[in-house]
């Protein structure tokens, strides 16, 4: 049975406080095993994604951000030194970790087809042609480029766009450039309800 | 919010209503609480529960969902009988003063004047100002007639005077169930910041959707406007009008035109009439209408370089004068197709295909199960996701059969999306601020980035109109795409897009200096409408310039005081922390109170200078009378909303919800909003008092859960493990019902099941003389999520109740204050 590093230092403090089953002094150790969490992390600042208070947080990754190391999100905690929130977090702001990390997280893309009672998996390349391929043939099959007046409207009534509350305003400019360059005017977010 | 977050500690008098900061924002909510620590504020709450912010008020007071107006209205009429108004705010810095012309008729029976039933529209040309000479037309008249003394009978004061005196306590008591003397303890209150003139005291009012979501929704926020210019509480620091907003960046999306009705910067979307760009540009650009003697900088007048520069952004070198800027490339609207229209257009088959990402239509609703049937007559839907939700998953909805999956023919795609902590970019807050956010980690698994996934597809579909021709192809070709990463995998060209570059050499109006060609812009001011500047949005203008990128700023430094951080992040617009600051000096450009001093006019230099970025023409001097609130043509803050500026009214009038249990005391022939409509599928059903529905519904959020999202977290499902009905403890003893046990909520469209939580947080309520029960409900289980898929629900979610009915201004559903009944499950 393989031991963790982790395991092996907790089972170690279990044991006892000093000169125990190890017959050495655990308490440095000890000392170590608390701090471990966060003292060799890469702290990144960012903004909790729920509510409007946009209160700064610190995530903690592990790893050196080396091309080769792969982070690890290890730590979510509030910034102190953001001027509205000065480091408190609500319930739902102290646990991002586990929205960072969730085995509910949607891993690869998926269809469901026509008729069918299940998803079935899809690699990107075709996910995204299929899905470029139906766009254009709803467009091309509805487009309006005069109304019913002779007026030039160049719209797209058949395709929607929903957007989400987290979209950054960088997202939501270039679903501004491409959905409306496509003439798509069902064009709605979170703001609106 | 005009202000922000941390002002709230300047204030001295909080109304908040239509929200719940101390369980929806709890991190900002310490503000309010400085506030009244360190200032000994007063916090007045009004709500239909007994909640959290409630517990923190000096006075609180329960009010039927949905009645707000008939209360703020009933606090305008107090204001005006006890003379606790800001008197030389009102005359010069509102239009009370504008004479308004002959013809226009107040609200008595309900109806404004040019009501057409056959429409169920307003013909507007009475809502308009008088000229000072002439018969004016039919728009905003270039000179109004005016009367200082506010005697004129036809004066905005007088009009609102008149129309709010119907709103007496007994009224107010009659429609919000809010007990005649405590209103009465609450105006006082309120008003006490006026007392004898006094200016120095300044009073807020905080909301959030408990005002939005109602068929009157726009009308409520504009009467507690209204409020606070005639108290002269807006521009100020501790005042002003704060609208909490519920998410991270809804604020950005309503700015950047996440929404069908606006372009980036709230430029209006063309219209078919617009022929040409010219057109456009004369309906959508406003000409100054005020008193002959007093100045107004209408600063709308830029819309033509705002718009020019964003036509420049989206469509690069095809953008050229002589194709109108590519004008012609954007599609032209002449009907809503609002949130819940889409849903309603998919119903009846013209919707054939849909993006959502990050955005969960079937829980959102309202009318969740009209949504669900309308997704299966969709041809396809794309989801981009992190978890799975409700949307994704519409064909197997609870009570699905295998014949009828069978038979849903609609093509759906599920991609993985990042979350937060795998994007960078930035949010607004409600405060108005940018803040940029970091990668942190990659996204897991195959998951993309939401830009790279959309940034893919749209690079197929150009390819594919590239291969093989199609509708009007021009805009797709023509899509500026110069990008390094055309994929988009960091943010920071199009944060430096939005923000707008120089095409050319051009001069910088404010400092003289050149800005050379491929700089970024230092502002909006050095826009131009001949194509050679690009801004993806002005209002952005001035957030990542040559100085790098201001959202990206961590100074902590605060000189004044106030909260003002001008160096922490960027706050639109122009760095301003509070909007309309001009408004914080009297007429003469000194502070109404020199102990918050925000802004200031510097006789010696001929420049107002501040503590804040001044949000006024810079070297305007007071004798010069120009007006404190510049966005509008007029310069002055609008009791009275002219000609098209609301659908419904140019001043508040009170209505009842679209599903009410009784019939409007004002005017009970016309009890509802006049203007507002409800949708004929056979999925749009309403209900009615006589149909048995007679307990008034809200629903709302908890401090431990976000919308449809936390239900995917193990930590905040430990929290609050299962859904519940709050229930006042009377409407409970009458059931023979007990907390715990199981109850189904019903509402004319479909049902609700889950646990009792019996409650004295909501009281029963004497409405017209009717003994009326409310109940709550929070809105964050559906049926997907780690409680639902372990069996511990009854799979049901809140929005199947609501009705679909929006506000006719801003278009949002009446998710609050419908009607249900409620019966042991």
């Amino acid at each position: 049975m393989e031991m963790s590093r982790r395991a092996f230092i907790q089972s170690a403090v279990a044991g006892g406080t000093a000169l125990t089953a190890f017959g050495f002094e655990t308490a440095p150790i000890r000392a170590q095993a608390k701090t471990l969490k966060i003292s060799r992390t890469s702290e990144t600042r960012s903004t909790c994604p729920y509510c409007s208070v946009s209160c700064g947080v610190i995530i903690h990754t592990l790893g050196d951000r080396a091309k080769n190391a792969v982070p690890q999100v290890v730590h979510v905690e509030g910034d102190p030194d953001h001027p509205i929130n000065r480091g408190t977090l609500c319930p739902k702001g102290a646990s991002l970790q586990q929205d960072i990390l969730n085995d509910r997280r949607l891993l690869k893309p998926q269809v469901r087809r026509p008729g069918s009672d299940h998803w079935d998996d899809i690699d990107w390349e075709r996910a995204v042609d299929e899905i470029a391929r139906a766009v254009k043939k709803t467009r091309d099959a509805t487009f309006t480029a005069k109304d019913s007046r002779g007026r030039t409207v160049n719209r797209c009534e058949s395709i929607a766009w929903a957007g989400g509350c987290t979209d950054t305003n960088e997202l939501n400019y270039l679903v501004v450039k491409t959905m409306r360059s496509l003439g798509v005017v069902g064009l709605e977010n979170q703001a609106r309800v | 919010m005009t202000n922000g977050w941390i002002d709230i500690k300047n204030t001295d008098l909080m109304l908040i209503m239509g929200g719940n900061p101390a369980e929806n924002h709890p991190c900002g909510f310490k503000w309010p609480i400085e506030a009244k620590l360190q200032r000994n504020a007063k916090m007045i709450v009004v709500d239909p529960r007994f909640t959290r912010t409630a517990a923190n008020a000096d006075l609180f007071l329960q009010i039927r969902a949905g009645a707000d107006i008939a209360f703020l209205g009933g606090l305008i009429d107090y204001a005006i009988q006890n003379d606790r108004l800001a008197h030389d705010y009102l005359v010069n810095y509102t239009n009370a003063a504008f004479i308004v012309k002959d013809g226009f008729k107040l609200p008595e029976d309900g109806l404004y004047s040019g009501f057409d039933p056959s429409t169920h529209a307003y013909d507007k040309s009475t809502w308009n100002y008088e000229p000072s000479t002439g018969s004016g037309s039919a728009s905003l008249p270039p000179n109004v007639a005016y009367d200082v003394t506010l005697q004129h009978p036809r004066s905005v004061f007088q009009l609102l005077k008149q129309q709010y005196s119907r709103y007496t306590p007994e009224m107010v008591e009659r429609i919000t169930g809010i007990p005649r003397d405590q209103f009465l303890k609450a105006a006082d209150l309120f008003t006490s910041i006026r007392k004898d003139g006094d200016m120095k005291k300044v009073a807020t009012i905080i909301y959030a959707v408990g005002w939005t979501q109602h068929t009157f929704g726009t009308q409520i926020i504009r009467t507690a406007a209204m409020l606070q210019l005639l108290l002269g509480n807006v521009g100020r620091a501790g005042g002003g009008v704060n609208a909490l907003r519920g998410h991270s960046n809804i604020q950005g999306a309503t700015d950047m035109a996440g929404v069908f009705d606006i372009l980036p910067g709230y430029l209006k979307m063309p219209a078919p009439d617009d022929a040409d760009l010219a057109t456009y540009l004369k309906r959508t650009t406003p000409t100054s209408s005020k008193p002959a003697e007093w100045d107004s900088y209408n600063y709308w007048s830029n819309t033509p370089k705002f718009t020019v520069s964003f036509l420049k952004a989206l469509y690069g070198d095809a953008a050229k004068k002589e194709n109108d800027w590519a004008f012609h490339y954007l599609p032209k609207i002449d009907r809503k197709y609002s949130w819940v229209e889409i849903w309603d257009d998919m119903y009846n088959g013209q919707v054939k295909g849909m993006f959502a990402f990050g955005m969960n239509g079937v829980q959102i609703g309202p009318n969740s199960r009209k949504n669900i049937d309308a997704l299966k007559k969709a041809d396809w839907l794309v989801v981009g996701e992190i978890y799975p939700d409700e949307t994704s998953e519409f064909w197997r909805a609870p009570g699905t059969t295998p014949d009828e999956m069978k038979k849903i023919q609609t093509t759906v795609y599920r991609l993985p999306c990042a979350g937060f902590a795998e994007k960078d970019g930035t949010f607004v807050n409600s405060a108005r601020w940018l803040q940029w956010k970091n990668i942190a980690i990659a996204p897991p698994g195959d998951a993309k980035v939401d830009q790279e996934i959309l940034s893919l597809i749209f690079l197929k579909i150009r390819e594919l109109y590239q291969q093989d021709g199609g509708a009007f192809p021009d805009p797709i070709l023509n899509l500026s795409w110069n990008y390094t990463d055309p994929l988009h995998r960091s943010f920071v060209e199009l944060a430096k897009e939005i923000n707008g570059r120089a095409l050319a050499d051009v001069v910088d109006p404010a400092s003289g200096n050149t800005i050379k060609a491929g700089q970024q812009l230092p502002g909006f001011g050095a826009l131009k409408d001949d194509g050679t500047t690009l801004c993806g949005n002005w209002l952005y203008s001035g957030s990542w310039t040559e100085a790098g990128a201001m959202s990206q700023r961590r100074g902590t430094e605060d000189p004044s005081g106030l909260g003002v951080y001008p160096n922490w992040a960027w706050s639109w617009p122009a760095n301003r922390r509070v909007m309309y600051n001009r408004a914080s000096c009297d007429p003469t450009g000194k502070p109404w109170d020199p102990a918050r001093r925000q802004v200031w006019w510097n006789e010696s230099t001929g420049r107002w200078a501040g503590h804040d970025v001044p949000d006024f023409k810079v070297d305007s001097a007071p004798k010069d009378h120009m007006g404190p609130f510049i966005m509008n043509p007029e310069g002055i803050g609008r009791l009275f909303g002219p000609l098209a500026a609301f659908q419904d009214g140019p001043f508040p009038e009170y209505y009842e919800p679209i599903e009410s249990p009784i019939a409007n005391p004002l005017h009970p022939s016309q009890s509802t909003n006049p203007v507002v409509q409800k949708f004929k599928t056979p999925m749009d059903k309403y209900g009615t008092p006589a149909d048995g529905f007679t307990v008034v519904c809200t629903t709302y959020r908890l401090t431990e859960h976000y919308h449809y999202w936390t239900k995917n977290n193990p930590m905040n499902v430990e929290l609050v493990p299962e859904p519940f009905v709050e229930i006042p403890v009377e409407l409970a003893d009458e059931m023979g019902l007990r907390g715990g046990e199981r109850v189904k909520v019903s509402s004319a469209r479909a049902s609700y099941i889950a646990k009792a939580m019996v409650t004295r947080r909501i009281k029963p309520m004497q409405i017209d003389g009717k003994k009326t029960y409310q109940i709550g409900i929070p809105i964050h289980w559906g049926y997907r999520g780690i409680a639902e898929d372990a069996g511990r629900t009854a799979l049901t979610s809140v929005n199947l109740l609501s009705p679909t009915a929006i506000d006719p201004n801003a278009y949002t559903p009446e998710f609050k204050g419908f009607l249900v009944k409620i019966e042991k499950a």
